[in-house]
């Protein structure tokens, strides 16, 4: 489904960002790509949907180039949802999640009708909300809606920067888990950036890591433990283990 | 007091509604250039530094002297196309006040247009291009509507100022409400002047408070605040332009350079024409070389101009063959090079001359300008603000061997003030000046006839140089005003008590004249 061929991106003469990254994706498949920051992962992201322009290599969907067609149809087909969210201000909640839809030219009706299911789906039932200014919803709500907007034009394909970052633990959690029962129910792919591991280990089917520029090691969450490709893979899956343990420590002391 | 308040409102309708003309023209034609600048220069980054420091350069540069560096420039460019093209235009009045101010409208837009877009939130940004928005659905959908609030209060900025800066635009030909104000300071009609702020300060406040609506609508995202504010705006411009309409036909503008006798003479030749039949407009407050030039330009069809002053700034002349030969030869020159008529003297001079205070002239025994030399090194003089770069008084300087110790300008209603006060020791004086025998100064005799003739002659433009009908309504002023009866005029609009505004003077000129 999503194909990156030796994908690079440099900046000027200095090192590269995003260095020879080979990945595959297949169809319904739930990639995690995860490392620090700085270790080129929401470049690479970015790079599927012609946000940033690959210095070399490409990026293939469903076998055929992104940089064959015009960027802003490439777009459209995908969903893209970022840690600030980024919804319109000026625009309502209803507005917000039917954008893409108008630059597509659906017709009015249809895209009511769409905005109604979405509000459904990402559990914004609320009937008040539609109408509701971004500035007016919690985190949560915000994030919610910034899912249904990216949702809104059927993509087969979502990309995901930090979906989830920005919220309350809480909140998170659920909004994770909802997320990744949408993912099912739509039959979507998804590839989401982010720097925690215990995320990527709850959601992904695989995982990605990634240092300075570099895929280190691709696989299952199982694998991945019981086979870590290098120190700094070792190290980075035993975090989750690590906190865990320290977690029930200081339940029993207490 | 009431009188020269109802003088005020009865050219309120004309000057108001040019006033709002000219501002609205500006403002649009300027958010026409800024906007997509500054739209431009928040795309491409290099043009921000150049385009920001043009508008702020032209922002420095004086309101006045902005507009009156355009009627220059303009009789270049129009002297230019009507060779190459075939066509002029007008280079006085409406065009280069338009301009003038269209420049000086572009800062505040350029500059809360830049500020408004580049200090969008990144996020909204990078959410619109991965929504699939163009650059341009970006722009209109997104950016600009985010930057609205900020790009509306550099409209209100921008507004504002030219409102202000429009009544400035009298001394370059273009009717505003700086008409009450200019008119006002030269005849020291306060109630004018302060007429004149108020009505351009109230035009000003108004459009600012509709603008600051129309900013919190787009701020607060109500339509009901966008509709009020624009609405208010159409109101406030409709009917202030609605008093243009309906004049056709040809018009007659007269000119006047920015004194008292000029604004008299001015109304006495207006009366004249209307009474023939004439459609007449004004444009007051010209500055001497500029009224020459309208009028060989075409932009003024009439106005009374000194022939000391054809002869030594047009002709370039500094011999001194007499009074009537110095008529002669302006009025041969004018029509050979121009095309102009030279209607006639209207039998009185206002010459150029030295004045101090009689007591103290007396005192120093100065009663020649030959006597003044000796005393010139430590004396003051006072002059109007063409007086020292003019010929004329190269050649007094020059003759006398004048080194007066300082020099300063004044407008020419406090130029006898200075002097009554001290502040100056002479003045350069008019010699039809009501204020001469007002505050008992004496004018000093040119024993070498340093300076020309002035006889105020009626001048007529190549265009109406053959119109009979015209000549006929002026020809009975030619040679019917005497010095004694210019300077009586002069004073009723000058002095300090029981003022008159020059139109009721010009009418007891006129009745003084048909007896």
């Amino acid at each position: 489904m999503i194909q990156l061929e030796n994908l690079t991106k440099q900046y000027g003469g200095r090192a590269p960002v995003v260095r020879g990254v080979n990945l595959h994706a297949a169809a319904g498949e739930f990639l995690v790509l995860i490392g620090e920051s700085g270790s080129g992962k929401t470049t690479t992201l970015n790079m599927i949907n012609r946000l940033t322009e690959p210095t070399n290599g490409r990026v293939l969907i469903g076998g055929e180039d992104v940089r064959a067609g015009d960027a802003v149809s490439v777009r459209r087909q995908m969903g893209f949802v970022f840690q600030e969210v980024g919804l319109f201000p000026h625009m309502t909640v209803a507005e917000n999640i039917g954008i893409t839809p108008r630059l597509l030219g659906w017709p009015a009706d249809r895209i009511g009708a769409r905005v109604h299911e979405l509000l459904a789906l990402v559990r914004l039932e609320n009937a008040e909300i539609a109408k509701r200014f971004p500035a007016q919803l919690s985190g949560g709500q915000r994030q919610r809606a910034g899912l249904a907007r990216a949702l809104a034009a059927r993509p087969k394909i979502m990309l995901m920067d930090e979906p989830f970052g920005a919220l309350d633990a809480l909140i998170r959690d659920e909004l994770a888990a909802d997320y990744r029962a949408i993912h099912n129910k739509l039959g979507l792919t998804t590839i989401l950036v982010t720097h925690d591991m215990t995320e990527a280990f709850l959601l992904a089917d695989r995982i990605a890591v990634m240092r300075d520029g570099e895929l280190l090691q691709v696989a299952t969450p199982k694998e991945l433990a019981a086979e870590p490709a290098n120190d700094f893979v070792k190290r980075l899956i035993e975090i989750p283990r690590q906190r865990a343990e320290k977690l029930a420590r200081a339940m029993q002391s207490a | 007091m009431s009188a020269l308040f109802s003088a005020g409102f009865a050219n309120l309708p004309d000057y108001l509604g040019q006033h709002v003309l000219l501002s609205v023209s500006a403002i649009l034609l300027g958010l026409l250039i800024s906007l997509p600048l500054a739209i431009a220069a928040y795309r491409v980054a290099w043009l921000r530094g150049p385009s920001l420091a043009v508008a702020s350069v032209v922002q420095t540069i004086p309101g006045l002297a902005l507009l009156a560096l355009f009627y220059p420039l303009l009789i270049i460019v129009s002297a230019f196309t009507a060779e190459t093209f075939g066509f002029g235009f007008r280079a006085l009045g409406f065009l280069p006040a338009l301009l003038a101010l269209t420049l000086y409208s572009m800062l505040p837009v350029l500059r809360n247009t830049i500020t408004g877009l580049a200090g969008l939130d990144p996020a909204i940004i990078r959410a619109a291009r991965a929504t699939g928005m163009t650059p341009w659905q970006s722009l209109t959908m997104v950016e600009l509507p985010l930057a609205a609030p900020i790009i509306m209060a550099g409209i209100r900025t921008a507004a504002v100022w030219v409102i202000g800066t429009a009544t400035l635009s009298t001394p370059i030909g273009q009717t505003s409400l700086g008409n009450y104000i200019f008119t006002g300071l030269q005849t020291e009609n306060w109630v004018l002047v302060l007429f004149g702020c108020i009505s351009a300060a109230l035009l000003a406040l108004m459009i600012d408070r509709l603008l600051a609506l129309a900013e919190d609508g787009f701020a607060k995202r109500t339509r009901w605040r966008l509709w009020a504010a624009f609405g208010g705006i159409v109101v406030i411009v409709g009917v202030s332009l609605f008093p243009l309409f309906g004049h056709a036909g040809e018009t007659i503008t007269i000119g006047t350079k920015s004194f008292d006798e000029q604004y008299i003479l001015g109304s006495l030749m207006q009366d004249r024409l209307r009474a023939a039949g004439f459609a007449t407009a004004r444009r007051d407050g010209l500055g001497s070389t500029v009224a020459f030039h309208a009028l060989t330009n075409g932009d003024i069809d009439i106005y009374v101009d000194y022939s000391g002053t054809i002869w030594a700034n047009e002709m370039k002349r500094t011999d001194q063959p007499g009074r009537a030969a110095v008529m002669a030869q302006m009025t041969a020159y004018l029509q050979k090079k121009y095309g102009v008529l030279a209607l006639g003297s209207l039998g009185f001079e206002n010459a150029y001359a030295i004045a101090m205070r009689r007591a103290n002239a007396d005192q120093l025994h100065i009663d020649t300008l030959a006597d003044l030399a000796a005393h010139a090194g430590n004396m003051t003089i006072g002059g109007d603000y063409e007086i020292f770069s003019r010929p004329e008084w190269r050649a007094v300087t020059k003759t006398y061997g004048f080194h007066f110790a300082k020099q300063r300008q004044y407008q020419s209603d406090f130029l006898y003030r200075a002097l009554a006060s001290g502040d100056v020791d002479a003045i350069t004086a008019f010699s039809s000046d009501g204020r001469i025998a007002q505050y008992d100064l004496k004018l000093l005799p040119d024993p070498k006839s340093a300076l020309p003739p002035y006889d105020a002659v009626v001048l007529i433009s190549a265009k109406h140089a053959h119109d009979q009908k015209l000549i006929a309504a002026l020809k009975p002023l030619i040679g019917a005003i005497d010095l004694r009866t210019m300077q009586q005029a002069n004073l009723m609009v000058d002095r300090q008590t029981d003022k008159l505004t020059p139109e009721t003077v010009a009418r007891w000129l006129d009745a003084k004249i048909t007896h």
